[in-house]
């Protein structure tokens, strides 16, 4: 099962549940941060990091003696990474994603495929926990084709030895986001029962509902605003999603969160409360899978 | 004119709840809410609609079931995974289309439609503390980039139109697309952080970013009781790397109690709370006014 924990808002408390989640897990279980331009999840779990591998996108390079000055590769790219300056194609490495499609309709052969970096992939070990991120270069633009990389890091692991996936997702909900839920088993959302943490939260419910993956809530800083509360609450049980745990507004918990220390290390009853989220999670993924 | 954005990579920091408190002490801003994904300022700002767009960036490829021959050569080619069996034919899976066009060009069978894409919608708003310009990005989509630059355009135009003396924007989490675009010929960027290792962590990220795009950063830590030690490791690193250091926020709950009044921090009974975030505002305007006279000099 792949556990993915998503928000809509930023800063509710998914790289916490993660990190919790993964921690309390009873069977063989890889912990993924797919949050690649600011991953946290090490910073809790704290594992063995292997040397990072780095993770390229392929980009045309070209080379001017072959180039007939046709243009196609220009008028093919979407993304404004090919222009014509003149009669000379002129490449824009940072805009590339990488589809191959110039190098497709060169009929010159002039485009040969180079790399940009996007970032790093790198793998380690806390206790028995395996645990894979990925992190952006700083000043790449694209997320989604690391993710990716990561990802097929994550499918290679599974299909060499069965075992569960707790995903740590970027917040919001365009494609980073959805990129990160989209092959996930049951997607948890991390929601604040604030304000901006309803509204963003619906806005995740809005996003994620249309994947057709099995949905459930874990409710963050319960008891910061009541009446807000309230309102998630019913909101929730007319869209039958489950709320599998509540983590209570308590500054201790901030201040241990502010320390580095795993929330559910905190007490026997946070501890238990993501047990009973572990399992929550097992059995709503059972309950779907039959509907499905 | 002055373009001031607030950013944190990490989210949650207390960005957009700053921000409104900032629109509420500035001048005669135009607000900007470029947290195109999941935009927040508008719950405290109240925003009344004069003027709604709609965002139309780029393509997604629609395989016409009816000229499918099911040969497969879209599937194999589709570096995005974007195309999949669906019974002896194919089809798009929308939400990992990227809109490269690859498919519309090789299929043979000339089945794939490649039709503009409706990724959201754009708004020009009045609000009590000014005009303010905002987006809505509709689930999945990309090129939030190109949205957060169009609403920056349509901001410089508002704030020359009206004579507005400052752009203010909340910026969105993260280090990648939009935060990239949200940067581009910014005065000053607000980072602000909280004293946790994520807070830390994500702060040097963002503000690396800034460094490699050569915009100004002052630092506001915000919550910095949560662990003290930590707060004054951040602001010693933040002023050894250059930048600026426009103040510390405790964690209170005032901020919440803001919130759902759908008020700025600063319109509510005057507390301690508000009272630094006037002194840091005061700061970051002296700040973003040095870097206009040194540029407009330049």
């Amino acid at each position: 099962m792949i556990v993915s924990i998503a928000s809509g808002k930023g800063g509710t408390g998914k790289t916490t549940v993660s990190a919790s989640l993964a921690s309390i897990w009873d069977a063989p279980v890889v912990a993924v941060d797919l949050d690649v331009e600011e991953p946290n999840l090490h910073l809790f779990l704290r594992p063995e990091l292997s040397p990072p591998e780095v993770v390229n996108i392929e980009i045309p390079v070209l080379n001017e003696a072959a180039c007939s000055r046709c243009g196609a590769c220009a008028e093919v790219c979407q993304f404004k990474a090919i222009a014509m300056l003149g009669d000379t194609p002129l490449v824009f490495p940072e805009m590339c994603h990488g589809c191959g499609g110039c190098l497709r309709v060169c009929p010159t052969e002039a485009l040969s495929p180079g790399t940009r970096e996007l970032g790093s992939l790198m793998r380690g070990r806390a206790g028995r926990i395996e645990f894979l991120m990925g992190r952006l270069r700083v000043g790449e633009a694209m997320s989604p084709p690391l993710m990716r990389a990561v990802k097929a890091a994550l499918s290679a692991l599974i299909a060499g030895a069965p075992r569960d996936a707790v995903v740590d997702a970027p917040p919001g909900v365009s494609c980073p986001a959805v990129s990160a839920v989209i092959d996930a088993d049951i997607v948890l959302l991390v929601a604040e029962p604030t304000p901006f943490g309803v509204h963003d939260f619906r806005l995740a419910v809005e996003a994620f509902t249309p994947l057709g993956k099995p949905l459930a809530v874990a409710v963050n800083r319960a008891g910061i605003a009541p009446a807000e509360e309230a309102g998630l609450r019913t909101f929730c049980r007319g869209r039958r999603l489950p709320i599998l745990a509540t983590i209570p507004y308590d500054r201790a918990i901030a201040e241990g969160y502010a320390r580095g220390r795993l929330v559910a290390d905190l007490s026997p009853g946070l501890r238990a409360t993501f047990t009973a989220l572990r399992d929550g999670l097992r059995a709503h993924y059972a309950k779907e899978a039959v509907h499905a | 004119m002055p373009e001031i954005v607030v950013i944190s990579g990490k989210g949650g920091t207390g960005k957009t709840s700053l921000t409104a408190a900032f629109a509420h002490l500035a001048g005669r801003p135009v607000i900007c809410d470029l947290d195109v994904d999941a935009p927040d300022l508008h719950i405290l700002l109240d925003p009344v609609r004069k003027r709604s767009e709609d965002f139309v960036s780029g393509h997604e490829a629609v395989i016409d079931p009816t000229r499918c021959t099911g040969c497969g050569q879209c599937a194999q080619a589709c570096r995005f995974g974007a195309i999949v069996p669906d019974g002896p034919r194919y089809r798009v899976d929308h939400l990992r289309c990227e809109g490269c066009k690859v498919c519309v060009t090789i299929c043979p069978a000339h089945a794939v439609d490649f039709v503009p894409r409706h990724c959201g919608e754009w708004y020009v708003s009045d609000t009590r503390f000014g005009p303010m310009v905002h987006a809505r990005l509709f689930p999945g989509q990309e090129n939030s980039g190109r949205l957060v630059s169009l609403l920056k355009t349509e901001a410089r135009r508002i704030a020359e139109e009206t004579g507005r003396e400052l752009i203010l924007s909340d910026g969105s989490p993260g280090i990648g697309c939009p935060v990239i675009s949200s940067l581009a010929g910014a005065t000053l960027a607000v980072a602000v952080t909280e004293p946790t290792p994520s807070g830390r962590h994500d702060l040097e990220r963002v503000t690396a970013l800034c460094d490699h795009f050569r915009i100004p950063v002052a630092v506001v830590i915000n919550k910095c009781d949560l662990n003290p030690g930590e707060a004054e490791r951040i602001a010693a690193t933040a002023l050894a790397r250059g930048h600026a250091l426009a103040g510390r926020l405790p964690h209170d709950p005032v901020v919440v109690t803001a919130m759902v009044a759908r008020k700025a921090v600063t319109e509510l009974p005057e507390t301690p709370f508000a009272a630094s975030l006037r002194e840091i505002w005061r700061t970051i305007e002296t700040l973003a006014g040095q870097r206009t006279r040194s540029a407009s000099r330049a």
